[in-house]
């Protein structure tokens, strides 16, 4: 037996962060992201149904800027979250499970989730 | 719930700094994680100098000059020197890998070594293992079989069957994969790892072994097997270059293509 108790030897401290790694916990992170943002659409829809004064004054707080931030935000964790969630998919399948389909979907993941949520905000800005 | 901090008896103190000969040409520093079970010391970094003009290409030519040289305490494992028997996995430079086969030259600025991440530390870089290898013997790592053993001669396979064995065969159980899987950090005392899923595919994708059922039954599991969110940080870091991930999405893809009969 050992005269003291061993110690945990070091992980996340000391781990290389890594594509891997990052994509996988930002699917999480976006999908809490997502949750957030369902409660404000609903929010939205219940100020929508209580007729314009409602409306009107939820409407002010979205429009703020840092409102407009945080949507942005929230529409680049949505389509983050979608599109690794179509790569989950293919790699259910058997697809992409190599290093290199691991790598290359990843990194397609993250420039499509920027260019969709750019677009998004280009056409109803 | 996943413990991110490390426990207060682990967390990492600074330790010794043995400087380099004089005379020595091409200094190389190595931090070194060091524990010494006789002490109520928690953990602490010694930093080596080395100079790498006496010294083999591979990091565990540097360490093993470090224990013949500089400091004889420093404990490790190691065997082969080949990357065959996977004594010497430890954590270099971030990730997991064999310290024979992991050259000095693929470092950039110090060397940072430590144990195998979250395990138990019997010493310095000598992880215990042992839950490990419980997790492989509860696999039933061997053929089992219903038939009668042919009474002349193996049980033969065909070139393609054999082929399903590539891949597979060649894991040395060095556990580097494993530890580093985040999802094997917080959830080893249940989940399997890719290490362990991977030998388990192995003896389901042979064509000789006759208990596939029973073997994919005792790993429908949502611990067992299915706290592989495909992560791959074990493909990234597997160094005999196998696909851990892919192993365990094919028993994934087995237990749906059983159900769909």
């Amino acid at each position: 037996m050992p005269s003291h108790q061993r110690p945990l030897s070091p992980h996340l401290q000391i781990y290389r962060w890594q594509l891997t790694s990052v994509l996988s916990i930002l699917h999480r992170i976006s999908g809490i992201l997502l949750a957030l943002g369902t409660v404000v659409v609903v929010v939205w829809l219940a100020a929508l149904a209580a007729g314009p004064e409602s409306y009107g004054r939820v409407m002010g707080i979205l429009s703020h800027p840092l409102s407009l931030a945080a949507l942005a935000g929230w529409t680049l964790a949505l389509f983050y979250h979608l599109l690794n969630g179509i790569r989950h998919l293919f790699w259910d399948a058997g697809w992409l499970l190599d290093l290199k389909g691991a790598y290359a979907s990843g990194w397609a993941v993250v420039i499509f989730a920027f260019l969709l949520t750019a677009i998004v905000w280009g056409v109803s800005l | 719930m996943a413990e991110f901090r490390l426990p207060k008896n682990s967390r990492i103190g600074k330790g010794k700094h043995f400087k380099a000969p004089s005379d020595a040409t091409n200094v190389r520093r190595f931090r070194i994680y060091r524990w010494d079970p006789d002490t109520a010391d928690n953990p602490r970094m010694d930093t080596y100098e080395v100079d790498l003009d006496k010294c083999g290409p591979m990091v565990l030519d540097a360490i093993i000059k470090i224990k013949n040289e500089i400091d004889p305490t420093l404990t490790f494992r190691r065997s082969c020197r080949e990357g065959i028997c996977g004594s010497c996995a430890m954590n270099i430079d971030g990730t997991n890998t064999l310290a024979c086969t992991r050259g000095i030259d693929e470092v950039k600025g110090d060397v940072a070594i430590y144990p195998l991440p979250h395990l138990p530390v019997v010493k310095d870089l000598v992880p215990d293992l042992t839950h490990f290898y419980a997790q492989y013997a509860s696999i039933k790592p061997w053929i089992r079989t219903q038939s009668a053993t042919p009474p002349d001669r193996e049980r033969f396979q065909s070139r393609e069957d054999r082929a399903q064995l590539d891949g597979l065969y060649e894991c040395i159980l060095c556990a580097c994969c494993s530890t580093a899987c985040p999802s094997y950090w917080w959830n080893g005392d249940r989940y399997l790892g890719p290490a362990i899923l991977l030998q388990a595919y192995r003896w389901i994708a042979d064509s000789r072994d006759e208990s596939t059922g029973e073997r994919l039954d005792d790993l429908e599991d949502p611990f067992r097997l299915y706290r592989c969110h495909t992560i791959m940080n074990c493909t990234a870091t597997c160094p005999k270059g196998l696909n851990p991930a892919k192993a365990i999405a094919e028993i994934k893809k087995a237990m749906l293509a059983r159900r769909s009969l």
